[in-house]
């Protein structure tokens, strides 16, 4: 909590940058502390680690300051406000944490911890269901990472080599 | 980050251990938590770390970008690949139960270390790619001005 207050307060941007990470880290304690070890783990490793140094990367490229922002604050924390006040009032009906008549323990899991041991063998329910049950779902994630990937290199790379093309037409028409 | 000793040291010394733990990561996903996804982010991690100590030509010598293109294509190619062998295994599209017809639970332990190794070769091939092409731009601004 503090940290994001930081994160919004702080106009250095090599400090935002890491305030995020610090909070993608927090997080992640947070989903341990949930038993959600796997999640944890990716945002320990993606969050804290990968996103902080291709922020930095990014910053790099950048100036390190943020502009003043010349805007009225009043509509956009209006909005956040109603919006976070609209999420806090669905918590009101959520089962508590550990509740064992909530959906999440009643609907399809009890099917899946049961039949995973017998069918998929492999003691990790996590893995079983990610890459057996819904494999199809899996192999669209990569597909998806495969084009955020694709994406990235065609928008960053491309435009390094028209700069070039152009100096070099300068070049040429400088000398002609 | 020439003159920086204590960092290159360190750096040195860990990235052995972190490509280790990315392929514990890997293949004991099926028994621990992880699997391709963090594997492939750790992998990349190893060899981003070692790219900002020691500079970006460095790290290209080791794993070169044309290398980290094809991977990204081919970590999607051997998940989709399994599919295909599983049908003419005459089984559903990713049913692994095909790598092993007696034992089923033996294919689909086959079958998920295939398909995660291929979700790790192309995370760690997109994590790579994008560093690098982020990296390989020109600064603005000198190491001083940090």
């Amino acid at each position: 909590m503090i940290t994001a207050l930081a994160v919004v307060r702080v106009t250095s941007l090599f400090a935002t940058a890491m305030f995020s990470g610090v909070f993608s880290l927090l997080s992640a304690v947070l989903f341990v502390g949930l038993d959600a070890v796997d999640v944890a783990f990716t945002e320990a490793a993606v969050g804290a680690g990968i996103s902080t140094v291709l922020v930095l990367g990014t910053l790099a490229l950048t100036s390190r300051h943020e502009k003043p922002s010349k805007a009225s604050p009043v509509v956009p924390l209006f909005v956040v406000l109603v919006t976070g006040a609209a999420l806090v009032y669905g918590t009101m009906d959520m089962p508590n944490i550990g509740s064992d008549t909530s959906p999440a323990q009643t609907h399809v899991s009890p099917d899946y911890l049961e039949r995973s041991v017998h069918e998929i063998g492999v003691p990790n329910v996590v893995t079983a269901i990610l890459a057996s049950y819904r494999g199809y779902d899996t192999l669209g994630e990569t597909a998806v990472v495969f084009t955020a990937g694709i994406g990235v290199l065609l928008l960053i790379s491309g435009l390094r080599r028209r700069r070039e093309d152009d100096n070099e037409s300068e070049e040429e028409g400088g000398t002609s | 980050m020439r003159h920086h000793l204590i960092l290159r040291v360190i750096t040195k010394l860990l990235v052995g251990t972190i490509v280790l733990f990315a392929f514990y990561v890997q293949f004991h996903g099926d028994f621990s938590p992880g699997g391709g996804f963090q594997a492939g982010v750790i992998m990349a991690v190893a060899f981003i770390i070692y790219g900002i100590v020691f500079g970006l030509e460095k790290v290209q010598q080791v794993f070169p970008p044309w290398l980290v293109h094809k991977m990204l294509a081919l970590g999607v190619l051997i998940y989709a690949a399994t599919g295909i062998v599983s049908l003419f295994g005459g089984m559903h599209y990713l049913d692994y139960g095909v790598f092993s017809p007696h034992h089923p639970e033996h294919g689909q332990h086959w079958g998920i270390l295939i398909v995660e190794f291929g979700v790790g070769v192309t995370v760690t091939g997109v994590m790579v790619a994008v560093y690098y092409a982020f990296a390989s731009r020109p600064p603005r601004m000198s190491d001083e001005e940090w």
